[in-house]
């Protein structure tokens, strides 16, 4: 150890030094005294009130819970909203025998062993100078019974207490969402969040759809009260109070007329729809049918309700628009044609012959066109308008995985549209590096070739495509889909409209633009595939059909939808947009096992696009095409 | 004997008028205990215990000479920085903050170590410069004691970290930081305050202000101090009597065994007993003062001063804090909150400043 050898400023430093020890020891008795005087003011001068509260005991702070907000639609009709209702509440830490008075107010009211064992979870989970509701929705007679035996029970009252409802029932529920009891899991994300203290006496919480994605805003801040009690636990006064903030109100895009004539239109068909303002991302339907009614959450589903919902074959609970990921098919042809007039592999007029099939060089496998015997000669515009196979087998083989994948992306496929609802799927765009990483495997060429006709391993929402859809109409600008159009601040009652957002843009030159439309608008024309469902339509109507493959058919069987199991049969797909000339509302459609999305697809497409852009409701929705479906294939 | 005259070589190490003080406060805790931990007796054993342990490790170390301190401080300091670096790549999240680190089978919270290893750095670091002090070895130092600091408060642990950089910064004062940089550096600090707030996270900010204003958060933050506050008025002059509190009694009064053990204190001995309470400690800072004035080397000065300081702040923090006059953070009041890690950092401390008091005339020699 080198002690350090002692300077000649030593004596110096050492009176500095103790110098500081002084003033050090200056502080620490100005700190003490200025403690001293807080217990003095505290404990001397202040203490008749804070004994007074101690003794009256003593203080109670209860949380006030804050209105939920509520949801209308873009007419300011309501979607979701809270009524109130009567409550018996118990207040745990007034109580000596708990279980004791719940058995005495049992002979007042009906309470049934759900009811308790819900009230001993929340008393589990909180803390013991909150109330709970141990029964909701107490009877009038219920009420009066209560209130007359008041005195006999100290910490419990009947409190109105508010509820959620969604007044649309099963329409729009997968978009609307629900509420439910705040279990573990959200308390978990509360906690984590910070955000515990403001769900206090909070006992719902979004767990779906719009409801969750925006419970921030639709929750509001709670408020509280600092009760003053006496022995009895009865109030006494309240000594102060913050006042809860309301949720703010939400505004949607939605047209629920609109969502309830896409509904209706779906008949008994799964399926799902997608409508969206293409000038603003704003979705004015969003369907995934069969619904549900969310009302049933709400205060817990009971069992019976549950176990139908949960084991349908018809899965009510899966949101198909947003998480039901199936083959583009042949909708994926008009961005197809776009990519090969892009990369200058095509030009419209470029003509090919369609023997009915496609063969890669120096293999003899075939790849076979919806039509046996194969179109003949066609060019991009026929292409598109009669839906040939063989011709975008050619164009992806020609284009390569890597180009189609660069292009494709542009317009959303293969990620998130970033729609303002948790849980979207992305879908697959496939390329080389997303294979390489799923399966370990190259690319193959052939893989390619299917990839050209929306099949193999491509995957897409119908968000997804109805996005893809809008951008075509926009000339390839990719909107956000928003749910959500405004959100207006419960205390202001301001508007504060959510602008719409550009995610990416194609930039489509012109004249490529009008090639793949005005084959669009020729496939709702005679001889394309979806003329009967366009026919008498005043407005021009740009679209494209396809049915995406449920079960494998062999290289030498034919697809026989009469054959087949209605469960195996394809999937229809329609994807439109109108007045194509100067587009408002640009829609993708799904129907699960519909055959033919020209049959089944388009009259559902048309139902929704005459009501929103001529106001004309259907006469009858019934699906007289349905049978249709069942004859051989159709073109598509 | 010989066993004997080792003990006494031991017991020569102790400064009796430390240990008489710190016997008076450990009394004092273990009443405080009983009755704070609802006449549990299991509980009071168990703080028994850890005064025991603490006690111990105070005695070990009151028997290493200084200089060994010394050589300690660097591969102290060294492992607290990396062990922060761990914590902050590999460490446990708990209640939102990243403050533990796993290591096999113990979980340990390295922001502890930095109390002790922070003011030993820097003292190691003036003593070594001790010749030729200048004003670049002030930044050096301030930048050792940055370092640690900002690892802690983004765990984030702004209590702790705040509790580092003053055992710190008492070592940089005694070490004669000049004046001008301290009214410069407070200057500083006060125009940066609403850079810092900025900073600050959204449950920091809302502790600030419910300091202001108790009701703005009654559920939260301010439900404590509402309740502590309340229990500490309620005490009056005399108090309310040895295990007659209500307020902690009747469970309105959270944490109440650890960092608000003060309330229970202040209602059941009043006036009276709180300002016997600090009268115990400022006796015990005073001491410790009165050892660092007179001790031979820097090192050893800078120690005991900072050490000293540093046991002064946490009381403060703590009584400040639970009587409602500063901000929530977590600090436990010394000696008297249940908890074994913070008592036995606090009489480490104190083992450090009892062997810079006795190895006085050993060095001199």
């Amino acid at each position: 150890m080198n002690e350090p050898t002692e300077i000649k400023y030593y004596q110096v430093e050492l009176t500095d030094f103790r110098h500081r020890v002084m003033i050090a020891a200056g502080f620490v008795v100005v700190l003490f005294l200025i403690l001293l005087a807080r217990f003095f003011y505290v404990q001397v001068l202040e203490h008749d009130r804070y004994f007074a509260l101690a003794e009256s005991n003593r203080i109670s702070i209860a949380p006030t819970t804050p209105n939920r907000g509520i949801i209308f639609d873009r007419h300011g009709v309501i979607m979701a909203h809270n009524y109130s209702a009567y409550t018996l509440e118990l207040t745990p830490s007034k109580i000596k025998d708990l279980s004791a008075t719940i058995d005495e107010l049992a002979k007042l009211v009906d309470i049934t062993p759900v009811n308790r064992k819900h009230f001993a979870k929340l008393l589990a989970e909180s803390h013991n100078f909150e109330t709970f509701p141990l029964r909701t929705r107490l009877t009038d007679e219920e009420v009066a019974r209560v209130a007359a035996n008041r005195y006999r029970f100290p910490g419990v009252e009947v409190k109105a207490r508010l509820f959620r409802q969604y007044p649309l029932n099963n329409s729009a529920s997968h978009l609307i969402g629900y509420i439910g009891r705040i279990n573990d899991e959200d308390l978990e994300k509360l906690k984590a969040d910070n955000n515990y203290n403001n769900y206090r006496g909070t006992d719902h919480i979004g767990k779906t759809g719009i409801e969750q994605s925006f419970e921030s805003v639709l929750h509001g801040t709670t408020g509280a009260e600092q009760i003053e009690t006496d022995a009895g636990g009865h109030a006494v006064r309240t000594l102060s109070h913050t006042n809860p903030i309301s949720g703010d109100n939400l505004v949607l895009n939605i047209d629920s007329k609109l969502q309830a004539i896409a509904e209706q239109a779906f008949g008994q068909y799964r399926g799902a729809l997608v409508a969206l303002d293409p000038k603003t991302g704003g979705v004015l339907a969003f369907v995934s049918n069969p619904g549900f009614d969310p009302n049933l959450f709400v205060d817990g589903i009971d069992s019976t309700n549950w176990n139908e919902l949960n084991t349908s074959p018809d899965r009510p609970l899966l949101n198909r628009a947003l998480r039901g990921a199936y083959p583009e098919g042949s909708t994926i042809k008009p961005f197809m044609a776009l990519a090969g007039l892009h990369y200058g592999v095509r030009t419209p007029n470029d003509t090919i012959s369609d023997p009915g099939y496609f063969m890669l060089p120096n293999s003899t496998h075939l790849y076979r066109d919806w039509k046996p015997n194969g179109h003949g000669s066609v060019n991009m515009h026929l292409s598109i308008v009669q839906s040939c196979d063989t011709y975008y087998y050619r164009l992806a083989n020609d284009l390569g995985i890597d180009r189609m994948h660069a292009y494709l992306s542009q317009f959303g496929f293969g990620q998130k549209t970033g729609i303002d609802m948790d849980g979207e799927l992305a879908g697959v765009l496939p390329s080389r590096e997303w294979k390489a990483k799923h399966s370990r495997q190259p690319w193959y060429p052939g893989e390619t070739v299917i990839a050209g006709i929306g099949q193999g391993y491509n995957l897409a929402t119908p968000l997804q495509l109805a996005v893809a859809t809008a951008a075509i109409a926009n000339g390839g600008i990719t909107y956000k889909p928003q749910l959500v159009s405004a959100i207006i601040d419960s205390r202001t009652g301001q508007r504060r409209n959510i602008a719409p957002e550009v995610i990416a843009d194609a930039h489509i030159p012109p004249e490529q633009l009008k090639t793949v439309v005005d084959a669009m608008i020729d496939v709702t024309r005679p001889g394309g595939t979806a003329a009967v469902a366009s026919a008498g339509a005043p407005y021009l109507i740009a679209a494209k059909t396809g049915t995406a493959q449920v079960v494998g058919i062999r290289q030498n069987e034919k697809y026989h939808a009469g054959n087949m199991q209605a469960e195996h049969r394809d999937h229809a797909l329609f994807i439109a947009f109108a007045p194509a000339d100067a587009p408002k509302i640009a829609i993708a459609v799904l129907v699960e096992n519909g055959g033919h999305g020209g049959v089944t697809a388009a009259p559902i497409a048309r139902a929704v696009m005459d009501y929103y852009l001529l106001g004309k409701l259907p006469k009858s929705m019934s699906n007289a095409t349905a049978s249709d479906a069942g004859g051989s294939v159709n073109a598509d | 004997m010989r066993i004997k005259a080792q003990l006494f070589k031991y017991a020569s190490h102790l400064d009796y008028t430390m240990l008489l003080l710190l016997f008076t406060l450990m009394l004092l805790s273990l009443f405080l205990q009983y009755s704070a931990a609802g006449e549990d007796s299991s509980k009071l054993l168990a703080h028994g215990i850890n005064m025991l342990v603490a006690l111990i490790i105070m005695i070990i170390v009151a028997n290493v000479p200084p200089q060994y301190l010394l050589a300690l401080a660097v591969p102290l300091y060294t492992t607290g920085v990396v062990l922060l670096i761990g914590v902050a790549l590999f460490g446990d999240v708990v209640n939102g903050s990243r403050r533990w680190l796993h290591l096999g089978v113990t979980r340990i919270q390295p922001s502890e170590i930095m109390k002790i290893a922070m003011p030993l750095m820097l003292a190691w670091y003036f003593h070594y410069h001790e010749a030729t002090l200048k004003l670049k070895d002030y930044g050096i130092a301030a930048l050792l004691l940055a370092i640690p600091v900002a690892l802690v408060a983004k765990q984030p642990d702004l209590g702790t970290a705040l509790l580092i950089s003053a055992s710190g910064f008492y070592v940089l004062f005694f070490a004669g930081l000049p004046w001008r940089v301290m009214v410069a550096m407070a200057i500083a600090a006060g125009a940066s305050m609403p850079v810092l707030w900025h900073f600050l996270h959204d449950y920091q900010k809302n502790r600030i202000l419910t300091l202001l204003d108790p009701t703005q958060d009654p559920l939260g933050a301010g439900y404590h101090i509402i309740q502590s506050t309340i229990a500490i008025g309620s005490g009056g002059t005399f108090g309310k009597g040895w295990l007659h509190g209500t307020q902690s009694h009747l469970d309105f009064l959270p944490e109440h065994t650890t960092d608000f053990v003060f309330a229970v204190y202040g209602e059941e001995f009043g006036l009276l007993g709180n300002i016997l309470l600090l009268i115990l400690y400022l006796a015990i800072i005073m001491r410790g003062l009165q050892i660092a004035a007179n001790a031979p080397t820097l090192f050893s000065r800078l120690m005991a001063g900072s050490i000293t300081l540093a046991f002064f702040t946490y009381a403060f923090v703590n009584m400040g804090m639970v009587s409602g006059i500063l901000p929530v953070v977590g600090v436990p009041l010394p000696m008297m909150s249940y908890g074994g890690t913070a008592m036995v950092i606090v009489m480490l401390g104190f083992g450090i400043l009892m062997s810079v008091s006795t190895h006085r005339k050993l060095l001199k020699s």
